[in-house]
């Protein structure tokens, strides 16, 4: 049996019993769905897409469907211990991909909005899926899509009516355990924000325990006109966790996107974020911090794709990479002939800490308009030694002296996270990962 | 405070110091002067621990203790305080968390409490109105965005918290105007007291006008060639470098 077969096995193996439950337009998709990914299978190192990131370690181990329901007995405080303050707000947990009501917390919202898990949308509210989900995210060329949609059937649904002001942010907690044979979970999440709306969703991965397990997780965002939607993500999985994920974002005229991604665990990661400037006058910024050590893998894939004139796009990732670690950067810009008087910006900046890190930096710009402005630029490179003399020629020791630099390096993309809790809890997690604790003080 | 015989370092092949031999005793102001080239900033990094160069023969003892043996740090938490010709930019590390960083390092190593943060801040506003330095400065990131006069300025606005016991400024006085001049001036003569010591490095008279040293150097290709007192400084200034190089050649 192939890998493919593997997955496809399952898939009829849940059919029975989940895949029938859904909406007719919803069956259809997923049986085009799974019908691609028979066609397409895993990509290998000859895939361009996937050429510095190989999946056989996810391909060739017999994932199962996770259960939420075997690990039921979770409790808030074991939660507590790997999420940063998103208790106190909105917040829907999910355990190994299932919704689980007991952990969650839902706080009163304006009229009309809806927060719920997706398996209930696809109950109460179809038709307002109906003309989004799967809609944006496509898996003609992407296996991961395609199976993600094949096995759609819970995760987030978000929706805000026009001009709707969520204050809070809502947190999405993906909690992932082990239980017994290897699992596979594929979260499925929709936020759609009509005109002028204005909302901020943060997806967290997490695990409770090292098992090896999967997550292959998509995001679609639908922002209206004008709308403003802040979307962070923070993988924190533990480093036996294999993580894939798409956020694919539609925007319409001037619409204000932001995508801030963290990767600071997992064994093996990728995350592709898609961006389609669908109308004019869009607005959005991308930031991602990568920190990966040990044999950690992790490729950020991401596109802008400016479609409508006066876009702008400001994308900024980062990567601290130590050990034997693998960091990919593919940041694909394109500017259709349409687009003019777009202005994007690039810069994806490396710092690597050992001999045997490594890192694959590979901007890629495509303008077919001629009215545009587009910069670019990547750098590799290691500590600077002239700044580590300086500060230990003031005094600091060697080690606190390299820790301060590395903090100085990531914690620049951290201060433009949005959502306090999440920047303070992610400035905290930083200084355990620093070659030594340095104390947290005002004013780094 | 300071003795040095005999001192040799080199760059890959390149031998920079060619034995050094300089005794700066405490309570003294040394100027080092000589062209381009000769080898200052390398002597003054060398004493600061920097290990781009590598020492190949003599000695430095700093308090009575072996100098070449300590790490930077070390040297830093004992009193030695170089202020470099090239400040670096540090984007993100502020220049009052490092120099609380500096100084609490300091003062543990000497068994002393650390500054809570009320006393840092006091005496840091109070030594940065004596350097005149904007205390907008000190909370942005370490030298990043200064300009060339403000960069100089910060080096002894860091001394002046510091309090070491040997300071070395490394061309400190060069691309400052008059009065930027006079603050650095009276920076290093605050500073100045019967048990510490000073090295300048300066291509120019004119500081020593302001900070009157006891002995002068000249530094010439690797070696120090020449020695003397203030009027030392005069003579140079007067004749130029030529006047060195004839005199050796004679020689
Ligand atoms: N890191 C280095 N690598 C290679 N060569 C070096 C290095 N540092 C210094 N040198 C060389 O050693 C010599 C002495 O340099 P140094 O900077 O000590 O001179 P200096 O006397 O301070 O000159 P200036 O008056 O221009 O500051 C020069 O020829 C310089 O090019
Ligand atoms: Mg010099």
């Amino acid at each position: 049996m192939t890998a493919t077969d593997h997955f496809i096995s399952e898939f009829t193996r849940l059919g029975r019993e989940s895949a029938a439950a859904g909406p007719a337009w919803l069956r259809l998709a997923r049986e085009a769905a799974v019908e691609r990914f028979r066609e397409l299978g895993f990509p290998t190192l000859d895939d361009e897409e996937w050429k510095y990131t190989n999946v056989a370690p996810i391909a060739r181990t017999p994932f199962r469907i996770g259960n939420g329901f075997a690990v039921r007995g979770l409790t808030v405080e074991e939660l507590q211990r790997v999420t940063f303050g998103e208790m106190d707000c909105t917040h829907l947990v999910f355990l190994n991909g299932r919704f689980a009501p007991e952990l969650s917390r839902l706080r009163p919202v304006p009229d009309g909005v809806r927060i719920m898990s997706l398996a209930a949308a696809l109950v109460e509210e179809p038709d307002r899926l109906e003309p989004h989900l799967s809609r944006h995210a496509q898996f003609e060329d992407h296996a991961f899509v395609a199976l993600n949609t094949a096995f759609i059937q819970d995760g987030a649904f978000v929706y805000l009516p026009r001009r709707k002001v969520l204050e809070e942010p809502i947190h999405l907690i993906f909690v992932s355990a082990p239980n017994g044979s290897p699992r596979v979970s594929h979260p499925r999440n929709l936020i759609v924000a009509e005109a002028g709306s204005q909302a901020a969703v943060v997806e967290s991965y997490v695990s409770l325990g090292e098992a090896a397990y999967f997550t292959n997780a998509v995001t679609e965002v639908v922002a209206g006109d004008g709308a403003v939607v802040d979307h962070c993500k923070l993988q924190r999985e533990s480093e036996q966790a294999y993580h894939v994920a798409t956020l694919q974002a539609h925007l319409s005229r001037s619409a204000h996107f932001a995508s801030h991604s963290v990767s600071l665990g997992g064994a093996l990661v990728r995350n592709d974020v898609n961006i389609v400037l669908d109308a004019e006058g869009v607005d959005c910024v991308l930031n991602g911090l990568y920190l990966a050590q040990g044999s950690q893998h992790i490729d950020n894939h991401t596109f802008i794709d400016h479609a409508r004139p006066h876009g702008s796009s400001r994308e900024f990732y980062k990567g601290v990479l130590s050990g034997r670690s693998h960091g990919v950067f593919n940041g694909k810009i394109r500017v259709r002939k349409d687009a003019q008087k777009t202005d994007a910006k690039q810069t994806n900046k490396n710092l690597l800490l050992s001999e045997e890190a490594l890192v694959d930096t590979k901007p890629q710009l495509e303008i077919f308009a001629d009215d545009v402005r587009c910069t670019h630029g990547a750098t590799i490179g290691q500590l600077d030694e002239d700044a580590l003399f300086y500060l230990r020629s003031r005094g600091l020791a060697r080690e606190d002296a390299r820790s301060l630099l590395i903090h100085a390096f990531a914690s620049d993309l951290i201060s433009r996270i949005p959502v306090v809790p999440v920047r303070t809890g992610l400035e905290c997690l930083l200084m355990t990962r620093l070659p030594v604790g340095i104390e947290h003080r005002e004013g780094i | 405070m300071l003795e040095i015989k005999n001192l040799r370092a080199k760059v890959g092949d390149r031998e920079i110091l060619k034995g050094i031999s300089l005794t700066v005793k405490t309570g003294e102001v040394h100027a080092i002067m000589g062209p381009n080239g000769s080898g200052k900033s390398t002597l003054a990094q060398v004493l600061a621990g920097r290990d781009t160069y590598e020492v190949t023969g003599g000695e430095a003892t700093y308090q009575g203790k072996d100098l070449l043996e300590m790490a930077p740090e070390e040297r830093a938490r004992q009193g030695l305080f170089m202020a470099f010709q090239y400040p670096v930019e540090i984007p993100g590390v502020s220049t009052m968390y490092l120099l609380r960083a500096g100084l609490n390092a300091a003062r543990k190593q000497q068994g002393l409490e650390e500054l809570d943060a009320m006393d840092f801040l006091s005496l840091v506003k109070e030594q940065a109105k004596l350097v005149e330095m904007d205390e907008s400065l000190m909370n942005r990131s370490v030298n990043e965005g200064f300009s060339g006069g403000e960069k100089k300025r910060n080096e002894i606005f860091q001394m002046a918290v510091l309090q070491p016991k040997l300071a070395i400024l490394d061309e400190t006085d060069s691309g400052l105007d008059i009065d930027a001049l006079r603050i650095v001036a009276n920076g290093v003569n605050r500073l100045r007291g019967p048990d510490r010591a000073i090295i300048v490095v300066t291509h120019y008279q004119r500081l020593l006008n302001y900070i009157v040293p006891d002995r002068v150097h000249v530094l010439y290709e690797g070696r120090i060639v020449k020695s003397g007192g203030k009027e030392l400084a005069l003579e140079l200034e007067d004749k130029g470098y030529s006047w060195i190089e004839e005199k050796l050649a004679r020689a």
